[in-house]
């Protein structure tokens, strides 16, 4: 692997060392204080309002097979990490400030605006215009993306940015008129020339970095990761940093020393092991894992659907997810519930869990010290000639888009052949308890049972026996309890009356009832 | 639509025009108060906030926070070198707390440093001593009104014998209700830049929709003259109410920095700080009796109503009258007695926030109208129609105004016809008999808002325009832009006046050295007072230069030719010459002339009155009217639920510039929606605010636009006196989204056997509308149902 003294990035089109700059720097702080590009906005510093969003170039990846820019909250992302990646702000898109650095004070900018611009100002989509540089940065995603077919797209692609001021309508319509345009310019210049080998070793070169009191190692390997640890055994690794990120932006810790694992290849990628076992690298961005679910695994899929926002799933990872442990995670039941396999590895092997095994406590973990998650194993195909398993995955919050759950559920039951007797049953719940956790006296009730309300309503009384749900500012324990029975009722419902998989557009509920 | 196309319009005015600031917002070139490049060697602020809800300071130790190398100074009360409040005008809030402090987040010392990072790093080495008040923190309205303690005095509007009425009623009901708070969010938190100058004098940057007022604040902190102090309002990153007085905080903290330090002094709020420091829309507790009679006739009605007012007075009291103002929405009450205080609690300070109470007092008699309709079987919209303000005797208001010109019943027609709203209902009942699980729920929402402020003297407005000899114009005026538009609409009426191209004119900051002693931007008043100070002033310039451009076409009288010439897009013409005239020429022409260039404009709103104490007046100018048609679907196993489809019909008299009106429309009823159906404010129970950040407050994504979502503006209507025909805007269409709670109520009464909603806590939380399901069918009491909303 290539390796660089120090870090720098590309911020519209201009490169900038990093040598100076401490690694605990958010690249809005970057932009704002060394940079004095004013446009990018603080509205939370906490990937929860978009109005930092910034949009990063990114090469082909397992799920896009072409070069795409991808939406990111610049509030979260911790500038070293960036290396070699070129970064496009709202003050980047108007073509003769190509570079983007001309403050805009003293001088209006008269050079056309970039489509997506004109189209916004067009539909009075700012009003405060707070927002906007925000806006317009998620849009600038959307405008280069060939992938946006279904009208849920654009809300997905949109919800992570907050507007307190227009109501959305006029953005989701300028959102909607640019929506794969593509228009010629330098941003769709970059994205039709391939990137070069040399380019591409430049991006992927590894360091290390000492800025005052904070260190900060970018391994780009596996091997090179073990070395660089034992350099530094105290070091915490950061893959996309959407959750550890709010350790330095919310509680304004100072993380000393920290290792950089999301572009670590062997982490970045996914395959087939066999006819049935599916891979996924830890570190592969969740909008990549929710592109290839669709088709693959529909329960991940749902679930992806209403996970944090565009810009947390163009970022945060699948291995962040489940070693953070949170018991409100939305991963973990979905993978408790589909029975995956971890993959671990260590410096000195690699071994596999079953993931039940890995959630041991509040936010703890089966890891040992100096251990990673490399992939996570899910099997397809779970039906066969003599079974038929049904799958699927609920979230509920207090708003849909954008939020964590009050709770959670994914539900996977295999039925005999004529769909009359209950052979297997994993019933797994967030937000339930300490820890992500399968409701074994539930499903208990269930196993060997026939496929009918009755039975199904033993087991919603015996979800009082697996859970004593805690009151918080979420929801309160009546809800909670309440509506994990009720959750189990629906997917019944939905089952035996054969509704769709899918969500569809704008659906009011987690819920599939719609025509019942 | 574009930009160019509308510089080349006769008179922009009318038309829809983009939003004056639309491309600098999307080229990322506005610039905010923290957006301002600092002088040289700036400092930053930091207020260190209160841990205890109610205690008595005892000793603030700052010895280790100053030890740190490049921390400049830590102020506490005690440096405050003039008069320690922050209040509007209530005098009861001091900006640091000096001996006691009264709620969490309270203020007790300002950190002044080289740095932000290095300011959080010594806020937490201050040492604050706090020893127990024998009286425990007050945290609900429910324990004020038990311990007594209130700010400012009961305000009680009555007409006739309620009693009585209510005795003989057909149907009668009570209950109690609570709504919630809501935080304004704003997208940009508050931010101050204090510059100091030569001879004591001040120039602050201030996120404020008050210069004026910051103004005033601060000279009185400092023990200085307003004249000392020139307070420039950029544009702001959204106001909504929340920086009507809660600006003054900040810049004032940021002056005594300067006045500590002599250096510039820059105070920007993390969303955090914003949310734990900064008041609230108020919740309101309110407990009522009603009488219908069988028409569903609304006979007499008794409200009773408290709000959460929070640890200081601030706006609390004219919120509360604006409460009562509103407790009629479109209806006329023929007898009444309605009562209204503000709570004091130790909560930050709820504050002015869009409909300024009037959406919780409307909130009230909905709800009796909803359940009136409920108990009696009648389509609610029928039953609300019936009670509609109607011919004398009918058209007099709670408080003795005479509701002239109204509009309820009018919109009430279009809207019901092009909604399809009867045929939608009968549709939706046979919906919910035929679905187990989803119900669906439609209503209509009507809204009457009164328009001026209700303390009469506030109603007064200023300009300055200037004209400069090559004919370009700096329009100046006292209402702050804070993305509503009111700078978009100022030039089209400044451009109509002049007859010139939007070209031609600069808008410039709104600051306290061009318009002085101006009132807040608030109250919906915005363009109603300050269109008509623009337009005054550039009548009077028009005036001046008519003679000029008559002499200049050659008239031996000028003067008797004034009244045929012609201004409009920049070019002055006369019926009888064939050459025009342009403006720049015109303009060089009287400054060779010496004619005075510069004008002021004033206007205060003639004829409004109101006597509290009698519950007597004409607090009004105008109303403002509007309706929504608003259809849910909810899932009853979940209390998720959505809306769906939303069509408005919204009077804004003949709109100044109706895309701007419609784009306040729109957001005014997203915001709506997010207050009744999503946004929770919730406490610990020592008095910490839990939901202090987007991750958990939760105001509306970009989905929970509804699929249909259809605003028009009522045609033909302009508005006698009101500038250019025009009506207010900024609140009213935040009251349509009250129907959110009458669409939900007909979704979830599906599962009552009689039809009946006894139980629905607001906001409307997925886990509220269950409880309310759950009370429908029998398996929740309303009492546990509503235990959880309870302010
Ligand atoms: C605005 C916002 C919305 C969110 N919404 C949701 C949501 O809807 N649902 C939800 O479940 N979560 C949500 N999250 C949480 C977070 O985004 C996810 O948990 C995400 O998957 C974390 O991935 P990451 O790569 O960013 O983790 P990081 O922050 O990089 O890491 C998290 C932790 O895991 C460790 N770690 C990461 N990768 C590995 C590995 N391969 N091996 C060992 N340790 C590792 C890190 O050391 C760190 O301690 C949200 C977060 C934000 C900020
Ligand atoms: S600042 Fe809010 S998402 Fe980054
Ligand atoms: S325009 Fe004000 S927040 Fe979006």
């Amino acid at each position: 692997m290539k390796q660089v003294n120090d870090p720098y990035i590309y911020i519209n089109e201009q490169k900038f060392s990093l040598a100076q700059i401490r690694p605990n720097t958010t690249l809005l702080r970057f932009l704002r204080d060394e940079l004095g590009l004013m446009g990018t906005k603080e509205g939370c510093a906490e990937g929860d309002c978009g109005a930092c969003t910034v949009v990063a170039y990114e090469p082909k990846s397992v799920a896009y097979q072409e070069a795409t820019y991808r939406a990111l909250n610049s509030c979260l992302l911790l500038t070293p990490s960036l290396h070699g990646r070129h970064i496009y702000t709202v003050e980047g898109l108007v073509e003769r400030e190509r570079g983007g650095f001309h403050s805009g004070l003293g001088r209006e900018s008269q050079a056309p605006a970039h489509p997506v611009q004109s189209a916004l100002v067009e539909k009075l989509g700012s009003q405060c215009g707070y927002c906007t540089p925000g806006v317009i940065m998620s849009m600038t995603e959307a405008c280069y993306r060939k992938d946006l077919k279904e009208a849920w797209q654009i809300d997905d692609q949109l919800c992570g940015n907050l507007c307190r001021c227009t109501g959305y309508r006029p953005i989701q319509e300028a959102s909607e008129s640019i929506a794969g345009l593509r228009p010629q310019g330098p941003l769709l210049e970059r994205l039709e020339n391939e990137e070069s080998a040399e380019q591409q070793a430049e991006r992927l070169a590894e360091f290390s970095q000492e800025v005052q009191d904070q260190q900060f190692f970018r391994p780009t390997t596996l091997s090179s990761l073990w070395s660089m640890w034992a350099q530094s055994p105290q070091a915490e690794l950061v893959a996309g940093g959407t959750d550890l990120g709010l350790r330095i932006t919310k509680r304004f810790e100072t993380i000393k020393a920290l290792i950089s694992i999301d572009q670590i290849q062997e982490l970045r990628s996914t395959k087939m092991l066999d006819e049935q076992w599916w891979s996924i690298g830890a570190a592969v961005p969740l909008s990549d894992v929710e592109a290839l679910a669709k088709d693959k695994l529909p329960a991940l899929e749902r679930m992806l659907r209403f996970f944090g926002a565009r810009q947390i799933k163009n970022r945060g990872t699948l291995g962040g997810n489940l070693c953070t442990a949170s018991p409100i995670g939305d991963m973990p039941p979905v993978l408790l519930a589909l029975g995956a396999r971890l993959r671990l590895a260590s410096a000195q092997g690699e071994r596999t869990v079953s993931v039940d095994e890995f959630f041991i406590d509040y936010r703890k973990t089966a890891l040992k010290k100096h251990e990673i998650l490399k992939a996570v194993e899910l099997p397809l195909n779970s039906s066969s000639a003599q079974n038929i398993t049904h799958q699927r995955a609920y979230k509920v919050s207090k708003r849909q888009e954008l939020d964590i759950s009050s709770i959670s559920a994914c539900f996977s039951i295999t039925l005999s052949e004529d769909q009359s007797q209950i052979i297997q049953a994993r019933l797994a719940y967030g937000g339930m308890a300490a820890t992500p956790k399968r409701a074994t006296q539930a499903e208990q009730v269930l196993i060997g049972q026939a496929w009918s309300l009755e039975s199904i309503q033993q087991a919603m009384q015996a979800l009082k026996e697996d859970f004593s749900p805690i009151s918080d500012h979420r929801a309160s324990a009546w809800y909670r309890a309440e509506v994990a029975q009720n959750l189990l009722h629906g997917f019944w419902l939905e089952v035996s009356h054969g509704a769709p998989e899918r969500l569809p557009y704008r659906p009011s509920s987690t819920l599939n009832l719609a025509d019942l | 639509m574009s930009q160019t196309m509308n510089n080349e319009l006769k008179s922009p005015l009318h038309h829809d025009a983009l939003h004056e600031s639309g491309f600098l917002h999307a080229k990322g070139e506005a610039r905010y108060v923290d957006d301002l490049p600092l002088p040289p060697h700036t400092l930053w602020a930091y207020p260190v906030q209160s841990t205890q809800a109610h205690a008595r300071i005892k000793q603030i130790d700052t010895s280790a926070a100053l030890a740190l190398e490049g921390v400049v100074a830590i102020l506490t009360a005690q440096n405050i070198p003039g008069v320690n409040d922050a209040s509007a005008f209530a005098h009861d809030e001091p900006l640091l707390a000096s001996n006691k402090v009264e709620y969490i987040g309270h203020p007790v010392a300002c950190v002044y440093a080289t740095s932000l990072e290095l300011c959080r790093k010594a806020a937490r080495l201050v040492q604050v001593d706090y020893a127990e008040l024998s009286e425990s923190p007050i945290l609900s309205i429910r324990e004020a009104i038990e311990r007594n303690a209130f700010h400012g005095t009961p305000h009680i509007m009555q007409r006739g014998d309620a009693e009585q009425v209510l005795a003989s009623a057909d149907l009668k009901l009570s209950g109690v209700f609570d709504s919630g708070a809501q935080d304004h969010f704003y997208l940009e938190t508050h931010a101050a830049l204090s510059i100091p100058l030569e001879r004591g004098r001040y120039q602050i940057y201030s996120s404020t929709q008050h210069p004026s007022e910051v103004q005033a604040k601060v000279a009185e902190v400092l023990g200085i003259k307003r004249s000392n102090i020139v307070i420039e309002a950029p544009r702001m990153g959204g106001g909504f109410g929340g920086k009507e007085t809660q600006g003054n905080h900040f810049a004032m903290l940021a002056a005594l920095g300067s006045y500590a330090t002599g250096r510039a002094v820059k105070l920007w709020l993390n969303r955090d700080q914003d949310m734990m420091i900064t008041g609230k829309r108020h919740p309101f507790y309110s407990s009522y009796e009603a009488g219908f009679n069988q028409k569903g006739e609304l006979l007499a009605l008794k409200v009773d109503v408290i709000a959460n007012g929070g640890w200081a007075e601030d706006l609390s009291s004219a919120i509360l009258d604006r409460c009562l103002f509103h407790l009629d929405n479109p209806y006329f009450i023929p007898t009444l007695h309605f009562r209204g205080r503000v709570a004091k609690t130790n909560l930050p300070s709820n504050t002015a926030f869009r409909g300024f109470g009037g959406p919780q007092g409307a909130l009230i008699i909905e709800e009796v109208m909803n359940r009136g309709a409920e108990h009696l079987a009648m389509d609610p919209a029928e039953l609300k129609r019936r009670n509609f303000y109607g011919e004398a005797p009918r058209n007099v208001t709670p408080y003795g105004q005479v509701v002239l010109a109204d509009r309820s019943a009018r919109i009430y027609d279009e809207l019901i016809k092009s909604s399809d709203y009867q045929k939608r209902r009968a549709e939706i009942d046979t919906w919910n008999q035929q679905h187990p699980w989803i119900k669906r729920g439609l209503a209509y929402q009507a809204v009457k808002f009164g328009i001026s402020f209700t303390a009469s003297h506030l109603n007064q407005a200023g300009a300055l325009v200037m004209i400069y000899a090559d004919g370009s114009v700096q329009l100046n005026h006292g209402g702050t832009e804070m993305g509503q538009g009111l700078h978009s609409k100022m030039l089209s009426i400044c451009a109509h006046e002049l007859g010139v191209t939007l070209d031609h004119i600069r808008m410039m900051n709104t600051a306290t050295d061009k318009v002085p002693n101006t009132s807040a931007t608030a109250a919906s008043s915005g363009s109603d007072l300050n269109g008509q100070a623009v337009a005054i002033a550039c009548r009077k310039l028009k005036a001046r230069l008519k003679p000029v451009a008559a002499a200049a076409f050659g008239f031996a009288d000028p003067e008797a030719e004034v009244d045929h010439l012609h201004f409009e897009g920049g070019v002055v013409s006369h019926p009888q010459r064939e050459e025009k005239l342009s403006f720049e020429d015109l303009c060089q022409a009287a400054y060779m002339s010496q004619v005075s260039l510069s004008a002021t404009g004033f206007y205060r709103t003639p004829n409004i009155h109101y006597d509290r104490s009698a519950g007597r007046g004409k607090p009004f100018h105008y109303f403002s009217y509007g309706a929504a048609v608003l259809e849910v679907e909810l899932n009853g196993l979940t209390g998720e639920h959505r809306v769906t489809q939303v069509d408005i019909l919204h009077d804004v008299g003949r709109s100044l510039v109706p895309s701007i009106d419609r784009g306040q429309v729109e957001g005014g009823f997203i915001q709506g929606l997010g207050w009744l159906t999503r946004e929770e404010l919730k406490f610990s129970d020592t008095g910490v605010l839990l939901t202090h950040s987007p991750d958990t407050y939760k105001i509306p994504a970009l989905g929970e636009a509804p699929k249909h979502f259809k605003v028009s503006l009522l045609s033909d209507a302009d508005q006698p006196d009101v500038i250019h025909g025009s009506k207010a805007v900024g609140e009213p269409p935040f009251l349509l989204a009250l129907g959110v709670l009458g669409a939900l109520r007909h979704a979830v009464a599906s599962y009552h056997p009689e039809k009946r909603v006894e139980a629905l806590a607001i906001p409307c939380t997925p886990e509220a509308v269950l409880a309310s399901v759950a009370v429908a069918q029998g398996r929740l009491s309303p009492e546990q149902a509503l235990k959880r909303a309870q302010g």
